[in-house]
C-alpha cells in the first residue's frame, strides 16, 4: 500500500517525527560491521530475526533499507532497560 | 538451523473417483443381496464375498491370500441400473448446471472473457491464496446464475432449482440424473477451471454415480452373537438395500415395466444411495433398523462427537487409570495419594519374575484377583496374557518361571500420576506415592489443593499408574510433588499451609504456653521423635514447640501479614532452628506468599522441604485438634460505643446523600470536570457511601476484639477478610452492578416500594443492616440482584478466559531458551534476546528476583 501513496503525501507525513515522543523507544541502525558481528554472535539469519517493516514510522529519521538491523533500547519492567534487535523487511 | 525433512507433503489433491477407477480397483462385482448360503458360507457375488477380505479366523482372502488381520480388505462394486446423484456433490452439480448452457454445454461467459476470468483467478491464488480464489469462484458462480441467454449459441437459459435433497427442476420440469449426466459431460475441460476443478484429475459427470464402490468387509465386520446368530454391520444392511433395489430396477427395466414403476424404483435407489453416504440429510427420513434406531452410515461414522475423528483419533483413552471424587486427608503425607482398595485391585503394576522375587510374586498369584494384595494377570515371555482365576491359579503357579510378568495389585509406595482438569500448568499433574485406604474416594493432603486448584465440593481427579521402569523413573524425577514446590510462575512455594494449618500455627505461636507433657504429646502426634532440642523446662512456649519442626541450623527473618513496615518488633525471626519471636501466619506459611518456605527449599532441597512442610501442616492441625477451635455468633458482637458510632456514621452518610440530592435538584451541585450533573451526583454519592462503609469497617476492626475465633481466622489469613467481618457485624454496604449503584428495575425506580425518582441511598441498593441484624425485604432483593449478576458473570467469564489461556499456551508452548540465551520458537526464530529481558529463571528465583545481597552474605 505504501508504494501507491503519492510522494507528496509521504513528504507531508514524514514531517512528523515519532521518535520524539516519550513512548517511542530509541531506534538505531547497526553499521554494516556491527550487523555482521551481531548475526555471527547469534548464529542467526535475517529471517530468524523479529521483523520490522520498512515503512515503520519510528524508522523514518534513520534512512534504512531492507536487510538492515535496528537496535531498540526499551524500558523494561523486569530489567530496567533492555536491548532488542529487529531486522528490516519490505512487505 | 535447518530441520532435516525426509519426506514433505507438497500438495493434496481432492477429486471424485471415476467409474473406470472404481471398476479397476474393485476385486469383485456384487450382484446379489444375499449374504450367506445354507451352509453359512459367503455367497459369491454377495455382499460378504470372500474376495472382499476376510473377517473369520482361519480363512484366507481370495484376493490377496492373507489371513485375518493381515488382509486389509478389498473394494467391490455394483453397476447401478440407473445413475443417481451423489448427495455430497449436490451443490456442485447445481452450480455447474446453472452456469453452463443447457444446449451447448459452454460456460455462460462470453468467449472473449473466459480467459480474462481465468487469469484473474490465477492472479488471486498467487497473491492472496486459495481461500480467496475459492471466494472469487463463489462470486462468479452467483453472478452467472442470472444469465438468461447463452453467449455462445444464444439458447434461452431456463431457471434451474434444486428441490431438496436430490431433485433438480428446470422451470418446474424435472431433470433426470441421466440428463444431468449428459449435460455435465458436455462441459469443456477449459471451462472447468473457472469452477475450481482440475480437468485432468476429475470430470464433473462423475458426481452422478453409475457404479458404486462397495467398501471391503473389513470395515463392516459382522459380529456373531452368543446365540450363534450373525448380526450384520449397519453398512452391510444399507448396501443390501441398495443391491436389492438395484436388482429389482434392472429386472423391471428388462421386463419393460411402465415408466411410473421404474421411476418409483429409481427414486428409491436414489434414497438408499443417499442414506448410504449420509443418513442425516434434513429432508429425508433416516433409514432405520427394525428396532427404529437410525442406521449409522458413512458420514455418521466420521463426523460428530462420537465419530471417528473426535472419538477415536482425537480422543484416546488410557488403561491403568482411574477417576473418582476426591476428599481431604491431612493424615497423608503431602506427596501421597490415598487410593480406594477397590481401585487398587483393578489397577496393577507389572513385575518381572526373577529367581529372587519368585516367591514374593507367587504369593500374589496365590491370592488371585479377588483378594487384596493379589494379582490379576500373568504375561508369558511370548506376550500371551493369562487371567488369574480360581480355576487357572494352580496351573499358573506351576507355570511361572523367570522371565514372566506378574501384574500385581497396587501396593503402598507404588508410583502414580495424579491429575485434575483443567491441566493449565505443569503442577496440574504430579507424581504421588500410593497409600491404599478403605473407602471409595481418592484422598489427598489438603496442602496440595493449591497446585491442583482443587476443593472438595464434588471435584473428581484422575489417577494413572505408570507401567514401565522408564515411565516410573521419569515420573519420580520430573513430576514428584517435591520437585514442583517452587512455582515457575512467581518463584515462590506454591504448596503451603492453608485453612486450619494456618490457624493452628497462628494460635500456637501467638497464645499458647503448654506444660511439658502436653507439648511432647502434641509433637509426637506430628511425628517428631527427637526431643533432645526441647528446652528442659516445665512450661514451654508455642515458639519453642514450633521450633521443634524446624531444622536445627535454620535461620530466617520475615514479616508477618499484619505488620506494617514500621512494626519492626512484630517481625518473625528464626535463628539456628529456634523461633525467637513473631507470630506465624499466612504470609510466612501460606502458598505463594513470603519467603519462609522458599528459603527452606533453597537451603535443604525439595525432599526435606516436603517433610518440614508436612510437619508444620500437621502441627497446625494437631493444635486445633487438641484445643478445639470454633466461631460463635457472638464473635460478630460489637460493644455499645462501636454500635453507636457506626449508626451515627451511617446516619450522617445518609443525610449527606440527601443533601447532595437536594443540591442536584436545585442546580447548585458543582459538576466535576468533564462530567454531567447526573454523573457527578452518582460519583459523589458513591464516594460518600464508600467512605461511610470503610469508616464503619474500621470502627469494627479497631473495637479492640482480636482473640475471637472469627478474628483469629481473619488475622492469620486462614479464611475471611476484614470486609466480610464488617459485613457480618456492622453494615453490608452498597450493592454494585456494572460499577455503579443499582438503577434497573421498574419505571423510574428500582423496586415498587420506593417513590419514582428516589435517588437516596436506600432506594439505590445501599444495605444499612449487617448480616447479623438481618436484611430488610428491599435489601434482600438488592442482594439477590447483585448475587445473580455476579453468578452470570462468573459463569460467562470462565469459559472465555479458559479459551484465551488455551490460545496463549498453544502459541507459546514450544518456545525454548537456547544455549546462546535467546528465546526461540520451534522454527528457530528469535522471540527474545534475553529471556524475560532480565535472564532470570523464575523457578530459581525468589519471587521473581535474585537476592544478590543475600547470596554475597551467605558466602562470606
Amino acid at each position: 500500500m505504501a508504494k501507491s501513496r503519492s510522494r507528496k503525501k509521504e513528504d507531508e507525513l514524514s514531517v512528523f517525527d515519532p521518535s520524539a515522543h516519550e513512548l517511542v523507544p530509541k531506534h538505531e541502525k547497526l553499521s554494516d560491521k556491527e550487523a555482521k558481528a551481531f548475526l555471527e554472535k547469534y548464529h542467526a539469519t535475517m529471517k530468524e530475526l523479529p521483523k520490522i517493516y520498512i515503512n515503520e514510522p519510528a524508522l523514518r529519521p534513520l534512512s534504512v533499507k531492507a536487510g538492515d538491523i535496528i537496535r531498540i533500547t526499551r524500558k523494561s519492567r523486569t530489567a530496567g532497560e533492555t536491548v532488542f534487535y529487529r531486522g528490516v523487511v519490505d512487505e | 538451523m535447518d530441520i532435516p525433512v525426509a519426506k514433505k507433503v507438497c500438495e493434496i489433491e481432492f477429486s471424485i473417483m471415476s467409474p473406470k477407477f472404481v471398476k479397476e480397483m474393485a476385486a469383485a462385482k456384487i450382484v446379489t443381496p444375499e449374504l450367506y448360503d445354507k451352509e453359512g458360507y459367503p455367497v459369491d457375488g454377495g455382499l460378504m464375498d470372500i474376495r472382499l477380505g476376510v473377517i473369520d479366523p482361519g480363512l484366507r482372502c481370495k484376493t490377496c491370500g492373507q489371513r485375518l488381520k493381515e488382509c486389509p480388505g478389498h473394494f467391490g462394486y455394483i453397476e447401478l441400473a440407473r445413475p443417481v446423484v451423489h448427495i455430497q456433490f449436490v451443490r456442485l452439480v447445481l452450480d455447474l448446471l446453472r452456469c453452463t448452457c443447457s444446449t451447448c454445454g459452454k460456460i455462460l461467459i462470453p468467449k472473449q472473457q473466459v480467459n480474462k476470468f481465468r487469469e484473474e483467478l490465477d492472479k488471486i491464488s498467487d497473491t492472496l491464496g486459495d481461500t480467496e480464489r475459492r471466494a472469487r469462484i463463489a462470486e462468479i458462480v452467483s453472478e452467472l446464475r442470472t444469465v438468461s441467454k447463452c453467449p455462445s449459441c444464444s439458447a434461452k437459459q431456463k431457471k434451474i432449482t434444486l428441490e431438496k435433497p436430490t431433485t433438480y427442476l428446470e422451470d418446474e420440469r424435472r431433470i433426470s440424473p441421466i440428463e444431468i449426466r449428459t449435460r455435465l459431460e458436455r462441459i469443456t475441460d477449459e471451462d472447468l477451471v473457472i469452477f475450481g476443478i482440475k480437468p485432468d484429475s476429475m470430470r464433473p459427470e462423475w458426481a452422478v454415480l453409475t457404479v458404486l464402490p462397495i467398501p471391503p468387509v473389513t470395515m463392516r465386520p459382522s459380529i456373531t452373537l452368543e446365540s450363534g446368530e450373525r448380526s450384520e454391520d449397519d453398512l452391510t444392511h444399507k448396501l443390501g438395500d441398495i443391491v436389492r433395489i438395484n436388482q429389482r430396477l434392472f429386472e423391471n427395466i428388462n421386463a419393460g415395466a411402465p415408466e411410473i414403476i421404474i421411476e418409483d424404483l429409481w427414486d428409491l435407489l436414489q434414497y438408499h444411495v443417499t442414506t448410504f453416504f449420509d443418513n442425516d440429510v434434513s429432508q429425508l427420513p433416516p433409514a432405520r433398523h427394525r428396532s427404529g434406531q437410525p442406521l449409522k452410515t458413512i458420514s455418521g461414522r466420521i463426523k460428530s462427537k462420537e465419530g471417528r475423528i473426535r472419538h477415536n483419533l482425537a480422543g484416546k483413552r488410557t488403561n491403568f487409570s482411574a477417576r473418582t471424587v476426591i476428599s481431604p486427608d491431612p493424615g497423608l503425607d503431602i506427596n501421597e495419594v490415598g487410593v480406594p482398595k477397590v481401585m487398587a485391585m483393578k489397577l496393577t503394576v507389572p513385575e518381572r519374575v526373577t529367581e529372587w522375587n519368585m516367591q514374593y510374586l507367587k504369593d500374589f498369584v496365590k491370592k488371585g484377583s479377588g483378594e487384596y494384595p493379589g494379582a490379576n494377570y500373568i504375561v508369558r515371555p511370548d506376550g500371551k496374557r493369562k487371567r488369574i482365576t480360581d480355576e487357572t491359579k494352580e496351573q499358573l503357579l506351576e507355570e511361572i518361571e523367570p522371565g514372566f510378568l506378574v501384574e500385581r495389585h497396587l501396593l503402598d509406595g507404588d508410583i502414580a500420576l495424579f491429575n485434575r482438569q483443567p491441566s493449565l500448568h505443569r503442577m496440574s499433574m504430579m507424581c504421588h506415592k500410593v497409600r491404599v485406604l478403605p473407602g471409595l474416594t481418592l484422598r489427598l493432603n489438603p496442602a496440595v489443593c493449591t497446585p491442583y486448584n482443587a476443593d472438595f465440593d464434588g471435584d473428581e481427579m484422575n489417577l494413572h499408574i505408570p507401567q514401565t521402569e522408564e515411565a516410573r523413573a521419569e515420573a519420580e524425577i520430573l513430576l514428584q510433588v517435591q520437585t514442583q514446590i517452587v512455582s515457575p510462575r512467581y518463584g515462590l512455594s506454591i504448596i503451603g499451609c492453608n485453612q486450619d494449618a494456618i490457624t493452628g500455627n497462628y494460635i500456637l505461636t501467638k497464645y499458647l504456653k503448654l506444660p511439658r507433657n502436653k507439648a511432647v504429646d502434641l509433637l509426637a502426634g506430628v511425628g517428631v521423635t527427637d526431643f533432645s532440642r526441647l528446652p528442659n523446662k516445665d512450661t514451654l512456649t508455642g515458639h519453642e514447640i514450633f521450633s521443634m519442626v524446624l531444622p536445627k541450623d535454620f535461620s530466617f527473618k520475615g514479616k508477618p501479614r499484619s505488620a506494617k513496615p514500621e512494626h519492626v518488633e512484630a517481625a518473625v525471626e528464626i535463628k539456628n532452628g529456634m523461633l525467637l519471636k513473631g507470630t506465624l501466619d499466612k504470609n510466612n506459611l501460606g502458598s505463594g506468599k513470603g519467603l519462609l518456605l522458599r528459603t527452606i527449599h533453597k537451603r535443604y532441597g525439595p525432599d526435606e522441604t516436603v517433610k518440614i512442610l508436612g510437619r508444620i501442616y500437621k502441627l497446625g492441625i494437631n493444635v486445633l485438634l487438641r484445643f478445639g477451635f470454633t466461631m460463635y455468633l457472638s464473635d460478630t458482637d460489637l460493644d455499645k460505643e462501636t454500635q453507636e458510632a457506626i449508626s451515627t456514621l451511617l446516619g450522617e452518610a445518609r443525610d449527606t446523600v440527601q443533601e447532595l440530592i437536594g443540591k442536584y435538584r436545585d442546580g447548585s451541585l458543582e459538576p466535576l470536570p468533564g462530567r454531567s450533573p447526573e454523573e457527578t451526583l452518582e460519583l459523589r454519592i458513591l464516594e460518600r457511601l464508600n467512605e461511610a462503609r470503610n469508616a464503619a469497617g474500621n470502627a469494627v476492626l479497631t473495637s479492640g476484639v482480636d482473640d475471637t475465633g472469627l478474628m483469629i481466622m481473619v488475622n492469620s489469613g486462614a479464611r475471611g477478610s476484614n470486609i466480610q467481618v464488617a459485613q457480618m457485624s456492622a453494615v453490608v454496604g452498597q450493592q454494585a452492578m456494572r460499577g455503579g449503584r443499582i438503577d434497573k428495575g421498574y419505571n423510574g425506580r428500582t423496586l415498587s416500594c420506593f417513590k419514582r425518582g428516589d435517588l437516596g441511598s436506600a432506594a439505590r441498593g445501599f444495605i444499612m443492616n449487617s448480616f447479623k441484624s438481618g436484611l430488610k425485604p428491599h435489601e434482600m432483593f438488592f442482594m439477590a440482584m447483585t448475587g445473580r449478576d455476579s453468578m452470570m458473570d462468573t459463569a460467562l467469564r470462565t469459559p472465555k478466559s479458559g479459551y484465551l489461556y488455551r490460545r496463549l499456551a498453544n502459541a507459546l508452548q514450544d518456545l525454548k531458551v537456547e544455549y546462546d540465551e535467546t528465546t526461540r520458537d520451534a522454527a528457530g526464530k528469535i522471540v527474545q534476546y534475553n529471556y524475560g529481558e532480565d535472564k532470570i529463571d523464575v523457578s530459581r528465583s525468589e519471587g521473581g528476583k535474585i537476592n544478590v545481597k543475600a547470596i554475597i552474605e551467605s558466602n562470606t
